[in-house]
């Protein structure tokens, strides 16, 4: 019978990626409900020592496929490493990230091992011995519980949402050959252009500051800038300030841009369009700066500030630099 | 060039969803059905492939008999063909039915490539390209904001958390557009009356012969979880207000 919590563990240059720990501590509580165990799928080339990295995070066995065939990641050649592992053990449940890696090799996974998957969830728990999965639908206007009838049940978890618990624990480190003909390979890595602003992705902020067509134009992100690095945070923007040219694509929060679920959110000049509330209503603390008492986005915030952006701003920066030194 | 875009029928982003007082579903009466915003990217991009190279686009779209429209805006756009596969027994199909779906009416059809979106904004499980792919055996490429096309591959731009790739894919193979793509066109007067008298292949699930048991089911739909009222932080000055929403965060909130 299908037993043990298992996730897919992600790294990237050499180093694991927070949502790996998240994943971890999620399924070490999974897998204490149902008194089973925690493994980990850990592909890559030259990986090994971070396994026991794992272990801390409550992983009790790590399944290390370890190759020059899986570096950089492809999606056929991870899906196929992780899928022979999963058909060998037949573990019961497995976690990825819904990050972009984890969603791009769960969809492929699941049609692979012909299982169901629940994508993007915000809760998982264990009902009647199976994995229930909660995830938001229609921008998050409504939830559904998923269920699954298949072994492995999947679910990819949002990112930032899932606490990370650390205990003390040592991993098993299990080696196992991923089984990958590098020429039957049809895609390849020409390049890889990283960003060197030295900025984290707005998906794995602790804190963005967003702005939107109330910034007036460019410039007026510079205030904005300047309170994220107070606040070590990232600048975001709605899709209106995106869609004049004012701030790249990658940016843009919401239903047709990233969806993000921060420690803190600060919407400036924001209206809180329902297509701008479906990227960022996750977020654990709202905070809105508009002049429009009546502006949808105040439903949603915390803490609202009707007043000029361009007044409260600046001095929300001093007013935390204060607090911060 | 064989080119293929597959297309859902969605919820208007605008439209109000309301749940089933029986947590079975949302109520489908008020909705107004459009075509999914990321598949215009797929559709757009298949234009100007065909524009390019020559060749045809076909559309298929997995829904009930409402989601011919939705097709109809995909050949008014200048699509050249469609197939609808409609049968109530895909009415509670998850996404490995609806690809498994997708598969079986692409298969036999000559292809280069296949355009999906990379997500639906209804459901939201943005796996249906990559099972179709896995289904199809081709290679996939997600998420992709720029494509170029090179004879017998295409070299494609996705970006990934504080990077992008540049990848090269052998064809035939699954692309999922996100937006940054392209600028989708809408359809015009001639192209509407145009899609009118274009082909659409009708299928049911005995037709592709096909099983269609769900894997993951939809247990209950419930309404979101309420937000406790937030505070509008009163004061005269933007300054006092601002230092009382700093301390809010610091002391209540925790976060900052
Ligand atoms: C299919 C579809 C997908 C979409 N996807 C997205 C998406 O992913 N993300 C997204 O954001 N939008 C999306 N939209 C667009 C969305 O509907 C809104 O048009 C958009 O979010 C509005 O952006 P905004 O709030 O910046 O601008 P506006 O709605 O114009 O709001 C500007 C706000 O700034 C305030 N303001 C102006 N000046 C000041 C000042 N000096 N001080 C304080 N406040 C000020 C105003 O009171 C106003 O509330 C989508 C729309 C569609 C149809
Ligand atoms: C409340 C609720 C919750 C659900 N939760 C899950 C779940 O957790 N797991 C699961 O597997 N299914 C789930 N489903 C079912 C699933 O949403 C549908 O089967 C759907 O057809 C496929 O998923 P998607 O719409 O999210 O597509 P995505 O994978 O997000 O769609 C990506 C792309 O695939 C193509 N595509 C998707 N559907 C079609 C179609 N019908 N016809 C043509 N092209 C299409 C489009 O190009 C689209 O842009 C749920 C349904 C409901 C109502």
């Amino acid at each position: 019978m299908a037993q043990g919590v298992w996730i897919v563990a992600e790294q990237r240059d050499g180093a694991l990626r927070k949502i790996s720990f998240e994943l971890a501590s999620t399924a070490r509580k999974l897998a204490d409900q149902l008194g089973t165990e925690v493994g980990a799928i850990l592909l890559g080339s030259g990986i090994e020592g971070l396994a026991a990295q794992l272990g801390k995070y409550g992983v009790d066995k790590v399944y290390v496929g370890d190759s020059p065939v899986l570096d950089p990641y492809i999606t056929e050649a991870h899906a196929e490493a992780a899928a022979k592992i999963i058909k060998e053990k037949d573990p019961a449940i497995l976690l990825l990230g819904a990050s972009v890696q984890g969603k791009d090799l769960a969809g492929r996974l699941a049609g692979k091992l012909a299982t169901g998957l629940a994508t993007d969830c915000t809760e998982v728990k264990i009902a009647d011995g199976k994995l229930l999965a909660i995830r938001p639908l229609y921008a998050g206007k409504c939830f559904g519980e998923i269920v699954t009838n298949t072994n492995p049940q999947m679910a990819s978890l949002r990112p930032n949402v899932f606490p990370v618990a650390e205990i003390t624990k040592a991993a098993e480190v299990v080696k196992f050959d991923p089984g990958v003909d590098a020429a039957k390979l049809k895609s390849k890595v020409l390049e890889v252009q990283k960003d060197t602003s030295g900025k984290v992705d707005l998906t794995e902020a602790n804190v963005i500051v967003s702005g939107g067509r109330g910034m007036k134009g460019p410039e007026g992100y510079q205030i904005l800038e300047e309170l994220a690095d107070v606040l070590k945070g990232c600048v975001g923007a709605s899709r209106a300030a995106v869609d004049a040219g004012w701030r790249p694509q990658k940016d843009q929060v919401g239903q047709t841009g990233k969806v993000v679920s921060p420690n803190l959110y600060i919407a400036c000049g924001i209206s809180g369009a329902i297509q701008h509330l479906a990227g960022m209503s996750s977020s654990k603390y709202i905070v809105a700066i508009n002049k429009d008492a009546e502006a949808p986005i105040f439903a949603k915030a915390d803490y609202g500030i009707v007043d000029d952006l361009f007044k409260v701003v600046p001095e929300l920066t001093s007013a935390c630099k204060k607090l911060l030194a | 060039m064989n080119i293929i875009a597959c297309v859902k029928q969605v919820p208007d982003t605008e439209a109000q969803i309301k749940v089933k007082a029986d947590g079975s579903g949302i109520e489908e009466g008020q909705i107004k059905w459009v075509m999914n915003p990321y598949d215009e990217f797929g559709v757009e991009e298949a234009l100007r492939l065909k524009e390019k190279n020559g060749g045809d686009v076909t559309i298929v779209s997995v829904g009930p008999a409402r989601a011919m429209e939705t097709i109809r805006t995909a050949l008014a756009m200048g699509a050249d063909k469609g197939i609808h596969v409609c049968d109530p027994a895909f009415d509670n199909a998850d996404a490995y039915v609806t690809a498994a779906a997708l598969a079986a009416a692409i298969k036999g059809m000559p292809c280069d490539i296949i355009f999906c979106g990379q997500r639906a904004i209804d459901d939201d499980s943005g796996q249906v390209g990559a099972i179709l792919a896995e289904l199809l055996e081709m290679p996939q490429l997600t998420l992709v904001t720029k494509l170029d096309f090179a004879g017998s591959s295409v070299k494609a731009i996705r970006p990934i958390e504080g990077a992008q790739l540049l990848i090269e894919t052998a064809l035939p193979c699954v692309v999922t557009a996100q937006k940054g793509l392209n600028e989708p066109r809408y359809a015009s007067l001639p192209g509407i009356m145009k899609a009118k008298k274009k082909p659409v292949d009708v299928k049911n699930a005995a037709a592709l012969g096909i099983a269609s048991e769900a894997k993951a089911k939809v247990a209950k739909t419930t309404p979101p979880p309420a937000r406790p009222p937030g505070k509008i932080i009163c004061g005269d000055e933007p300054a006092q207000k601002a230092v009382e929403v700093a301390r809010l965060l610091r002391e209540e909130a925790k976060v900052i």
